[in-house]
C-alpha cells in the first residue's frame, strides 16, 4: 500500500482501536502553557489520577505575559495568579517549565522547534490551535481542548478518528517580495476557512521544498485557519540541518539513525489523497486581508470584492470598508510584527532589511515582539535592534502579545492594525480593534509609509 | 459529565456564519484557572457595549427568545482551541448547538462537556430559523438515542450523525479519561515496543 507522510506517522502511533469508533493515538510530546492547562491539572487532582509521563511534557508561559519589564512581578492579579498556578502545577508534577525570564522562554510554537523538541515523525499536541506549526518538520501536530489536555496527562494518549487527507501543491518560483505568509494567505483566500475541516493537509511542491524551516512553520501555522487540524511538510535536508545541534536534538550516531528513519517518511509516489489542490507560484502576490476571517484576503493592490453574503457584509461594516475600494493609501496607526506565525529571526531580518535607513511614519505605533528569548538575543546580536531603534520602532520582550491581546498590548477601539499574526477576528487584538493580516515585509512597509502601500511595485 | 438523552426546548437563533471562539468568549476572559463563571461573558462583545449595557437587538438579549438550544449559522466555533468556549455556552445554559457545520476542535470540546453539537443540512437549518422567526415559542425536540432533531407539532425532522462511541459517552455521562485509563496495559506495551524498535 502506498502511504502518505501523514499515514506513516499516524499509523506508527496507533495503540488500539475501538470497534466502530475512534483510535487510541499515542502522543510523543505534549506542550502546555498557562491558559489552557490549569483546569486539566485540577481535573486530575480532583480524580486523584497521576500525570502518566511528565518527562514528555514541556511547559512555557506565553499567552498572558507582559512584553515589558518581565523582570518585575506581573501587575495584573489574574494574570499573575495564572502564571503562578502554572509554576506550582509544573513543580508538583515534575514538568519542565521555561517560565517568564528563562533563557528558553517564548511562544510555545517558537520555542519548541528552536530547542529541537519538535522532530520529524512525532505526534505532538498542545492546548492551542496553532500547534499545527510543528507540522513543518513532518510531525503530526495539532491543537486540543483542555479535556484532551487532561486525557494526555492521564494516559499520554488521545481518542481520535483518523482525519482525511488533503494535499496542497504549489509549484514554480515565488516573485520577489512574496513571502511564505503570502503563500498561505493566498491558499486560504482561494479555499475558504472551512475547506480543511476534517482533514490533515500536506503542503507539497517546489515552493515548500525551497522554503526555509521558518517559512514552512509560517505556512503550517495557518493550516487551522482553513479548518484543517494540521498541516505537514515532508522532512528533507533543510529539516535535518535545522534540527542538528539543537538543545534536545539527538546527537552523533543517534542523530544519524534518526535521519535514516526520517528519510523514510515522505509520501510514497502514487499515494492518494482524499482532496487535492494545485496552485501556481507565479499567481501569488503580496496579500492582505480586508475582513474578519483569514479567508477574506486579496492581493495588496486588488479591490475588495462584492459579496451578497450577510456575514461578509457584517464583516465589512465592522472593518468600515466598502466593497470595490482598494486598501492602498489607507492610513494605518498600528503595526504589529510578532505571533507564532511571524516572530522568528527570519521575519525580523526581512523587516530590518526593509527598514534600514528609513524611518517609521509619525502616526504609527509599531511593536516588534520576538517569539522567544532566543530570537530576542539573536535580534540584538545581529544588530537588528539598532536598525529598529534608529527607525523609531519599539522592540518588546517575547510573548503572544497583541496576537490575542490578553495582556496590555491591545489595539484601541476602531483602530486598524497591520499585523503579522494569524487571526483577524472581531476584537481579536483588543475590543473593537480592526486587524489586517499581512507578511512582515508588508507590515514593515506600512509602518514606514504610515499607510498601506504596494510593496510589489518596489521590487519590480 | 452530565448525561444526555432527550431534550425538548425552545431555541435562540444566531443567524451568523463563522462564529469564532474569540466571539464566543473573548481572550481577556481566559485568565481564570477553573471552569466556572464563563457563562456571564458568553458573546460578551455582542451582548454588551463598552459601557456594559445590553445591546438590545442581539438575539440572546431579546426576551422573546429563550431555551437551551442555540441555532447558529455555518462553521460555528472556528478559531482557537479554547475549551472556555464550550464552558461559556454550557455555563450560560445551552445544552445543544445546531449548525450546518462545526469546526473540528470546537466539536470535540463540546462533546467532552456534555454539550451536543447537532449538524443539520443547510436547508433544514433554514427551516429551523424560519420556524423560530415565525414563532419564538416553537418547541424543538433533540433525541440523542434516535439521533433526530424535530420541530414539535409538525412532523418536520432530520437525523444527525454522531460517533457511536461519543454517543455512548454522552448518554451515560462517561468521559474519555475513564476509557483511556482502562487501556493502560496496552499503552505501556506500545511504549515498550516503540522504544525497542528505535
Ligand atoms: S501567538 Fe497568537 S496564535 Fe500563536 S500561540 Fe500565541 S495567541 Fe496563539
Amino acid at each position: 500500500m502506498k502511504k502518505t507522510l501523514f499515514d506513516k506517522v499516524w499509523d506508527a502511533h496507533v495503540v488500539d482501536a475501538i470497534d466502530n469508533g475512534p483510535q487510541i493515538l499515542y502522543i510523543d510530546k505534549h506542550l502546555i502553557h498557562e491558559v489552557t492547562s490549569p483546569q486539566a491539572f485540577n481535573e486530575l487532582k480532583d480524580r486523584d489520577i497521576p500525570i502518566f509521563r511528565p518527562n514528555q511534557i514541556v511547559a512555557t508561559a506565553d499567552h498572558n505575559t507582559p512584553t515589558q519589564n518581565q523582570h518585575l512581578p506581573v501587575r495584573d492579579d489574574l494574570s499573575r495568579h495564572q502564571l503562578e498556578q502554572l509554576a506550582i502545577n509544573c513543580k508538583a508534577n515534575n514538568i519542565t517549565l521555561y517560565e517568564l525570564g528563562h533563557k528558553y522562554n517564548g511562544i510555545v510554537h517558537v520555542m519548541a522547534p528552536e530547542l529541537g523538541v519538535t522532530q520529524p515523525g512525532m505526534t505532538m499536541v498542545c492546548g492551542d490551535s496553532h500547534t499545527s506549526t510543528h507540522g513543518a518538520f513532518g510531525t503530526i501536530a495539532f491543537g486540543i481542548g483542555t479535556s484532551q489536555v487532561a486525557q494526555v496527562f492521564a494516559s499520554q494518549c488521545l481518542l481520535l478518528t483518523k482525519p482525511k487527507s488533503l494535499r496542497v501543491t504549489v509549484n514554480g518560483t515565488l516573485k520577489k517580495g512574496v513571502l511564505p505568509k503570502d503563500v498561505i494567505l493566498y491558499i486560504i483566500s482561494k479555499l475558504g476557512t472551512n475547506s480543511g475541516t476534517g482533514y490533515f493537509c500536506e503542503y507539497a511542491g517546489d515552493v515548500f521544498e525551497n522554503m526555509s524551516m521558518e517559512g514552512r512553520m509560517t505556512v503550517c501555522n495557518m493550516s487551522i485557519e482553513m479548518g484543517a487540524r494540521g498541516g505537514m511538510i515532508a522532512p528533507d535536508q533543510t529539516t535535518f540541518e535545522y534540527i542538528k545541534g539543537r538543545e534536545f536534538a539527538p546527537r552523533g550516531k543517534e542523530f544519524e539513525k534518526k535521519v535514516a528513519y526520517w528519510k523514510t517518511l515522505p509520501t510514497d509516489d502514487g499515494a492518494s489523497f482524499d482532496k487535492e489542490y494545485i496552485f501556481d507560484a507565479e499567481d501569488i502576490d503580496p496579500m492582505i486581508t480586508y475582513g474578519t476571517n483569514p479567508g477574506m484576503g486579496i492581493k495588496i493592490s486588488d479591490a475588495i470584492p462584492n459579496s451578497k453574503n450577510e456575514s461578509d457584509k457584517k464583516s465589512l461594516a465592522y472593518m468600515n470598508f466598502t466593497a470595490g475600494e482598494t486598501l492602498l493609501g489607507k492610513p494605518i496607526n498600528y503595526v504589529f510584527i510578532g505571533s507564532c506565525t511571524n516572530s522568528r529571526i527570519e521575519d525580523f531580518r526581512v523587516a530590518a532589511n526593509y527598514i534600514k535607513g528609513k524611518r517609521k511614519a509619525d502616526n504609527v505605533t509599531a511593536w516588534l515582539v520576538p517569539g522567544s528569548r532566543q530570537v530576542e538575543t539573536q535580534i540584538v546580536e545581529e544588530g537588528l535592534k539598532d536598525v529598529f531603534e534608529a527607525a523609531g520602532f519599539e522592540l518588546r520582550q517575547p510573548g503572544c502579545s497583541a496576537c490575542l491581546a490578553m495582556n496590555d498590548d491591545k489595539i484601541p477601539q476602531g483602530e486598524y492594525c497591520v499585523s503579522t499574526s494569524n487571526r483577524n477576528f472581531e476584537g481579536r487584538q483588543g475590543q473593537g480593534s480592526r486587524t489586517i493580516l499581512a507578511s512582515p515585509l508588508v507590515a514593515a512597509a506600512t509602518a514606514v509609509e504610515g499607510a498601506i502601500i504596494d510593496v510589489s511595485k518596489q521590487f519590480s | 459529565m452530565e448525561k444526555f438523552s432527550t431534550l425538548i426546548s425552545t431555541a435562540v437563533p444566531l443567524d451568523i456564519s463563522n462564529v469564532d471562539t474569540d466571539q464566543i468568549i473573548p481572550a481577556r476572559f481566559l485568565k481564570a484557572t477553573d471552569k466556572k463563571g464563563f457563562g456571564d461573558n458568553l458573546f460578551r462583545d455582542w451582548r454588551y457595549n463598552k459601557q456594559g449595557d445590553l445591546i438590545q437587538d442581539f438575539a440572546l438579549n431579546k426576551s422573546k427568545y429563550s431555551g437551551s438550544v442555540l441555532v447558529a449559522g455555518d462553521n460555528f466555533g472556528c478559531g482557537s482551541s479554547r475549551e472556555h468556549a464550550a464552558w461559556a455556552l454550557v455555563g450560560y445554559g445551552f445544552k445543544v448547538i445546531v449548525s450546518s457545520f462545526f469546526a473540528d476542535i470546537f466539536k470535540g470540546n463540546a462533546l467532552n462537556n456534555g454539550l451536543l453539537p447537532v449538524q443539520v443540512s443547510e436547508s433544514f437549518l433554514s427551516i429551523l430559523f424560519a420556524a423560530i422567526e415565525s414563532d419564538a415559542n416553537t418547541q424543538f425536540e433533540v433525541n440523542l438515542e434516535t439521533q433526530t432533531i424535530s420541530i414539535k407539532e409538525t412532523d418536520l425532522k432530520e437525523s444527525f450523525e454522531i460517533d457511536p462511541y461519543k454517543k455512548t459517552c454522552m448518554i451515560n455521562g462517561y468521559d474519555d479519561i475513564d476509557y483511556l485509563l482502562s487501556k493502560k496495559n496496552k499503552i505501556e506495551a506500545f511504549e515498550l515496543q516503540k522504544s525497542n524498535s528505535l
